[in-house]
């Protein structure tokens, strides 16, 4: 029964109806209309626009690129991130500037850094190659060729977005309890041992979602690949958003990229929602 | 103030209508007889024949030019219009090309004439949806609009047609015919020229004309050096020049640099190499698809052809020249690094620039051609003595009134005053501002010398534009609905075989299929009626 302070949530559901049900409401109304370049507005084609989602190759090669791209930076990105977390975390002469440092990347602009980034890597002009170059290696066709390209996506990824796990774990780190600790260090047990058996199941929970909210982002990874290799050579490095936005804004076939959108969405929904659930079972033991 | 200017701020908007129209015949007239064309001419009309009138002007030199020139939208004419408390809203492209003259010229006019202006500055990637949500939407966002020329096939239906005062123009009687061809539709003029843009040829002349180089040269192909009239022939210069010091300033030089990156204006470097092997001189009716049937000619052995060229080019550009963008290639070229490079006005300007180190060891020629171009008519291959060159008049900057802007009057006044004649030649002289010849009294080597370039140079670069304008095999762009999808879907074909993802064959069939399913969504009579305008210019049918 509504109570006068069940009102109270009225400005709560309004903003969640206005900024997230009504855009999701349209986009799946704009997915099955035929609003183009020359067509605008809301007619209705029927399921057209997804059977060309499923005929559509060069997308459904981007979603494995895109599979390949985020299981390689976000694992990366976790390892480096433990390492790193796991190194400031004891007492270390100017922890507290590490810490500071370790996260500059990720508080800078992502375009700009791609920009930068697009800049040290330019093959003629670039340092990368010039001191490269200084130990007889090279030049390196950092984003002419299709694994320069793929790779040097990665580096930019990884360096931006480790801090971010990082900081996830130095926390989770910071947050354990002492008492195992104390435990093991009677049993004998040595930092390795101590490490796999102590720190690495206690951190389990908060690694999985960290995990999860990396992989959310790399999926959705477009500026990046925009500014450094607009997909290229070919199709090398071309993401899913990165398609998406190519098809929607650059083409302005409205109706065709609602319907990428969604079927991208649900896809992400699922893959992320199974990945979860299996690290839970793998790592915790247990069902989320 | 002037004189006439205080006569017609006392008149009503009516009157001050009927005398800006009395003021463009005035002019019309006199550009007719003092405007031969050249440039030293309208200095000399402006300091004697003109002398008179323009003796109480007023000195507008505040505004960075050197004087007003005489015109239809001059400065002391502009001075004379009263937009007070009206509002002009302009969409351009982002700073500084066309941007940065866009928000100039509209300082100065809101200036001149009390109008408030406002302009939103967009880079390119997202210009088109910027002007076309409006559009689509009904919404009367911006009076006037810079944008691509060859997104006119999208959009002719929401613009302003020019109206008579403005054909009349002094500015517009001396556009020449291919730019008002461009800013045509169905026969009516709805986009407003301000710039002109086309490809051609750009080399090093102090490489060329080294005797130690050409015997090199000889000596490794058995062949005179000499700039090349042909694409093959371009590719085999390109490949001996790749790899060694050439110029001797320390630094390795290259043979070519292209825009080659995907989703960086690769697709017009595209037209223009495929050009000449898939445009017949003898064959009408259509270059990127048969206007009859509008099946797409996009895989056909000319188009083949040209990508496999270009493929084969790679090997000759710079490290990281695949992933070239146009501002790669304008620095490459301009900067010393390559031997030659094709593609728009820029890094011929930048090479020319006070300060670099290749000023006047530049050379202009037309696009090479092909001794054997495809014959979709006859299904063959035919060959020709001297080389067939197919001129590609791509893409430039144009600008428009929106047909919904409820103030087209100053929007027109406005278009008209940016490029008014001081104006422009004040823009042509700066390479960032983006705006490159368009007029014929553009094509005047005096005035490119009374720039510091060498009299040679200056005399390649304007024989090798205005000849262009002669040519009866040009190449323009596909300026029909859904451009930006055809153009996108070609270059990532053309990118997949660059990148040895695809063959040339392969590839190029991929895109005639994408190509024929946009034709299936946007409509073929649509698109047939769109090309025709296209197919028009380039059967050289008005």
């Amino acid at each position: 029964m509504l109570k006068p302070k069940h009102f109270f949530l009225l400005p709560a559901l309004l903003t969640l109806v206005a900024i997230i049900l009504f855009p999701l409401i349209f986009t799946v109304r704009v997915s099955f209309s035929s609003w183009d370049v020359y067509q605008a507005g809301l007619d209705y084609i029927g399921g057209r626009n997804y059977t060309r989602v499923f005929e559509d190759t060069r997308f459904w090669e981007s979603l494995l690129r895109l599979s390949s791209l985020s299981f390689i930076t976000v694992t990366l990105q976790y390892v480096i991130g433990f390492a790193l977390a796991l190194a400031v975390w004891k007492q270390m002469k100017g922890g507290r500037i590490f810490r500071v440092l370790f996260l500059v990347p990720m508080m800078t602009t992502p375009v700009v850094m791609s920009v930068i980034w697009r800049t040290m890597l330019h093959e003629s002009l670039g340092p990368a190659n010039d001191i490269l170059s200084a130990f007889g290696i090279g030049p390196v066709p950092w984003l002419s060729s299709a694994a320069g390209a793929f790779v040097s996506v990665v580096i930019v990824e990884v360096w931006q977005w480790t801090p971010f796990m990082f900081l996830l774990l130095f926390a989770g780190l910071v947050s354990l309890p002492r008492e195992p600790y104390l435990a093991a260090a009677i049993d004998g047990a040595g930092p390795v041992r101590t490490f796999w058996q102590v720190t690495f199941p206690l951190m389990a929970p908060i690694s999985i979602g960290a995990l999860i909210i990396r992989l959310i982002e790399a999926s959705k990874i477009m500026d990046t690949v925009y500014i450094l290799t607009s997909g290229g050579p070919g199709t090398a490095t071309e993401t899913p958003s990165y398609y998406i936005y190519i098809r929607g804004l650059r083409d302005f076939q409205v109706g065709y990229s609602a319907a990428l959108s969604l079927t991208y969405l649900v896809l992400m929904i699922i893959t992320l929602t199974i990945i979860a659930k299996l690290l839970m079972r793998f790592l915790v033991g247990k069902d989320a | 103030m002037w004189r006439s200017e205080a006569f017609i701020m006392g008149k009503s908007r009516a009157v001050r209508s009927l005398y800006h129209d009395a003021i463009i015949q005035t002019w019309e007239e006199t550009m007719k007889k003092q405007f031969t064309g050249s440039l030293s001419a309208i200095a000399l009309a402006v300091t004697g024949v003109l002398t008179a009138p323009m003796a109480q002007a007023q000195d507008y030199s505040r505004f960075g030019i050197d004087s007003d020139l005489p015109g239809t939208c001059n400065f002391a004419a502009t001075d004379a219009k009263d937009y007070s408390g009206r509002t002009l809203n302009i969409i351009t492209h982002a700073i500084p090309v066309i941007g940065e003259p866009t928000a100039l010229h509209a300082e100065q006019f809101a200036e001149l004439t009390g109008a408030e202006v406002n302009v939103v500055h967009v880079p390119f990637g997202d210009l088109f949806q910027r002007i076309m949500i409006p559009f689509q939407s009904g919404q009367n966002a911006y009076d006037v609009l810079f944008y691509g020329s060859l997104w006119i096939g999208d959009f002719n239906r929401f613009l302003a047609p020019v109206p008579d005062a403005f054909l009349n123009s002094s500015g517009m009687s001396d556009v020449t015919d291919s730019f008002k061809g461009v800013a045509t539709w169905n026969g009516q003029m709805i986009q407003y020229p301000m710039d002109g843009d086309r490809h051609y040829l750009k080399y090093r002349t102090d490489a060329f004309e080294n005797a130690e180089l050409q015997a090199r040269f000889k000596d490794a192909t058995g062949r005179d050096l000499a700039v090349p009239e042909t694409w093959e022939e371009y590719n085999e210069v390109a490949a001996f020049f790749s790899g060694f010091d050439w110029d001797g300033d320390g630094e390795v030089n290259y043979g070519s640099a292209e825009v080659a990156k995907r989703d960086d204006l690769m697709f017009s470097a595209f037209i223009s190499r495929a050009a000449p092997y898939a445009k017949h001189p003898d064959v009408t009716g259509g270059f990127f698809f048969d206007l009859e049937t509008m099946e797409p000619l996009i895989n056909t052995p000319g188009f083949v052809r040209g990508l496999e060229l270009f493929v084969d080019a790679q090997k000759s550009f710079p490290p990281g020249g695949t992933n070239f963008g146009l501002g790669d290639e304008i620095f490459s070229f301009g900067g010393g690094q390559t031997l030659m490079s094709y593609s728009w006005d820029d890094a011929f300007i930048q090479a020319q620039q006070e300060d670099s180190r290749i000023r006047d060891m530049v050379g202009a020629a037309p696009l090479p051609g092909a001794r054997e171009v495809w014959n979709r008519d006859s299904g063959q291959w035919d060959n020709f003595d001297e080389p067939s060159l197919a001129p590609y008049m791509t893409w430039g900057w144009s600008s428009a009134v929106s047909d919904m802007s409820e103030e087209k009057e100053m929007a027109f006044d406005y278009l008209c005053f940016f490029s008014n004649e001081a104006n422009t030649f004040h823009d042509l002289q700066i390479g960032r501002f983006g705006v490159n010849p368009y007029r014929d009294s553009h094509f005047d080597s005096g005035f490119w010398q009374g720039l510091g370039w060498d009299a040679s140079v200056a005399d390649s670069y304007v024989k090798t534009l205005s000849e262009m304008e002669l040519s009866e095999n040009r190449v323009y762009d596909l300026r029909i609905p859904g451009v930006g999808q055809f153009m996108s879907s070609m270059a990532n074909g053309v990118a997949e075989a660059l990148a040895g993802q695809k063959s040339a064959q392969d590839a190029l069939d991929d895109v005639a299929k994408e190509w024929a399913g946009i034709v299936d969504r946007i409509g073929e009579d649509r698109l047939r009626d769109a090309y025709a305008n296209v197919v028009r210019l380039e059967d050289n049918e008005g």
